[in-house]
């Protein structure tokens, strides 16, 4: 088959309210966020003929996807719900562009959202993750989410020398860019001081080495490049997607400190035909500070190994280098599980379409955003351009 | 799921049944190969290297290096809270599997990487004993 660069585009991108959302349950904000995304690519929902949703953990339907045509009263030829974790998102997209650019269907509506904050209790809701292990050979010991990061952490630390001021200086990163973000669930400035002084949950990470636990929904509209000159807004073309698999269980990871992003990376760029140099803004998946760290390495921004140190100095924030997670991402904007790195999408669309006032990165014109789900078992990546030559 | 205060037993399934006789008796078992000699865990139907279904159970060991740990300071559940701070690791067995585990019987701060350490057993149950490991 054709490559499918440059074959679709997303013509329809909206974030629901996050954060704190005690008036919204999970299934109404899946419904406001598709509202806003329909309304953001100016069709209706009688336009759309494929739909796909992630699952929802506080609201679970035995099909979800089917749960909200039925409440929506969308008839799609095309229905699809995922759970491949935080990498959902970025997966989803990979089938809604394959089935676009096959015929399957024309308009595709994805729409994600939880409320991990107020439909659970935090603790219960910490509680509930710990079901990430291995029933038999993990869960036994003990591993909180937080503490399998920390792992990966401590290899990368062994390994390369990496810091945790190094690590810090990516949450101050992510917590500089919602400052500037009025929809942000934390806006208030922090020092990687700050950071290193929190309270330790799993050595070597601290309180703010980990993501929020949020509410919150986002949706997009996806159709193929030739429609999507007649939407409302200017497209933004999928230049480049790339997977890579590589495990469940921690436990049985090939490597702590290379993961499978590597191949996601290297499968987006080769379709793309594009590369590290050319990438303006970075919506990189940040659950733990580690994670953007081995990302930049596996992802070809700077070499393994060199990860903490390319941190360092601003060169992932605004002005730098690299600007990563302009609109906060997990550790700063929100964080309502699964659908995650939907906010990575609809930031980098913002991004391209120029729309995002003090946050903005100058001329942005290609954007790369990343996913990973699991325990950095599932990744997936895009590159996303302005234009689709 | 657990609930809170419950440490979450394992249930043996048919495929693990064997390991779980094997830590009653305080011995560390994997699965060996006999076609190509791979060693495995967890247990499988296959080898995962040679697809072959000649998996037979061995002894172990019981010797490992500490590949990476953390030091729990939150933990999972309540059920684990009286055992805060706690180490969990990623240890490679001798054999060559690797597995998580608790390294106990020293200060958590002690626990590095690359630190050889020797299986000992936690009896949870009549029927489970957890393998964990401490310091050689
Ligand atoms: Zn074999």
């Amino acid at each position: 088959m054709d490559s499918l660069r440059g074959k679709v585009a997303i013509v329809g991108a909206a974030d629901t309210e996050v954060g704190v959302v005690p008036q919204l349950s999970a299934t109404q904000l899946y419904v406001k966020g598709a509202k806003l995304a329909l309304e953001d690519a100016g069709i209706t929902k009688d336009d759309v003929d494929g739909l796909i949703t992630c699952t929802s953990f506080v609201e679970p339907y035995m099909y979800h996807a089917e749960m909200i045509a039925e409440y929506m009263q969308i008839f799609p030829r095309y229905c699809l719900n995922v759970a491949t974790g935080g990498g959902t998102t970025l997966a989803i997209m990979h089938h809604a562009a394959s089935a676009i650019a096959t015929g399957v269907c024309n308009t595709v509506l994805i729409t994600m959202a939880d409320n991990m904050l107020s439909g659970l209790s935090r603790d219960k809701a910490i509680e509930a993750m710990s079901t990430a292990g291995h029933a038999q050979f993990e869960r036994p010991y003990g591993p909180p989410i937080p503490g399998f990061y920390a792992m990966l952490a401590q290899a990368h630390m062994h390994a390369y020398g990496t810091t945790s001021a190094q690590l810090a200086a990516v949450a101050v990163a992510c917590r500089k860019h919602a400052s500037m973000n009025p929809a942000a669930q934390m806006r208030q400035p922090i020092s990687i001081d700050d950071v290193l002084n929190s309270r330790m949950i799993a050595h070597p990470l601290h309180l703010l080495d980990c993501s929020l636990v949020s509410d919150g929904g986002a949706a997009i509209v996806m159709t193929s490049a030739e429609r999507a000159k007649s939407f409302k807004k200017k497209p933004v073309y999928m230049l480049g997607v790339g997977e890579g698999h590589s495990h469940e269980h921690l436990s049985q990871a090939r490597s702590l400190t290379t993961s499978a992003a590597k191949e996601a990376g290297e499968r987006a760029y080769a379709m793309a035909g594009l590369g590290p140099k050319d990438i303006d803004v970075a919506e990189l998946y940040d659950c733990f500070t580690p994670v953007v760290i081995i990302e930049l390495e596996d992802l070809g921004f700077c070499p393994k190994g060199e990860g903490g140190r390319f941190v360092e100095g601003g060169r992932i924030e605004l002005g730098g280098d690299l600007p990563i997670n302009t609109h906060g991402g997990l550790m700063s904007h929100c964080h309502p599980g699964h659908p995650g790195s939907l906010f990575s999408i609809t930031e980098a669309v913002r991004q391209l379409r120029g729309e995002c006032g003090p946050r903005q990165v100058k001329d942005a014109e290609v954007a790369f955003v990343h996913a990973q789900g699991g325990i950095m078992s599932t990744h997936c990546s895009m590159i996303l351009g302005k234009e689709n030559n | 799921m657990a609930a809170p205060g419950v440490k979450p037993v394992p249930v043996p399934t048919k495929e693990t049944q064997p390991y779980w006789d094997g830590c009653k008796q305080h011995e560390l078992r994997v699965q060996k190969c006999a076609a190509c000699g791979h060693h495995q865990f967890y247990p499988r139907l296959y080898c995962t290297t040679c697809m072959s279904d000649r998996v037979e159970w061995v002894k172990t060991s019981g010797r490992a290096t500490v590949l990476s740990y953390t030091i729990i300071y939150r933990p999972v559940t309540q059920a684990f809270a009286g055992n805060v701070p706690y180490v969990v690791a990623l240890v490679t067995l001798a054999e060559g599997p690797q597995m998580m585990t608790n390294i106990v019987g020293c200060e958590p701060e002690k626990v590095y990487i690359g630190m050889p350490v020797q299986v000992t057993f936690d009896d949870w149950t009549e029927d489970i004993s957890v393998p964990k490991f401490k310091p050689v």
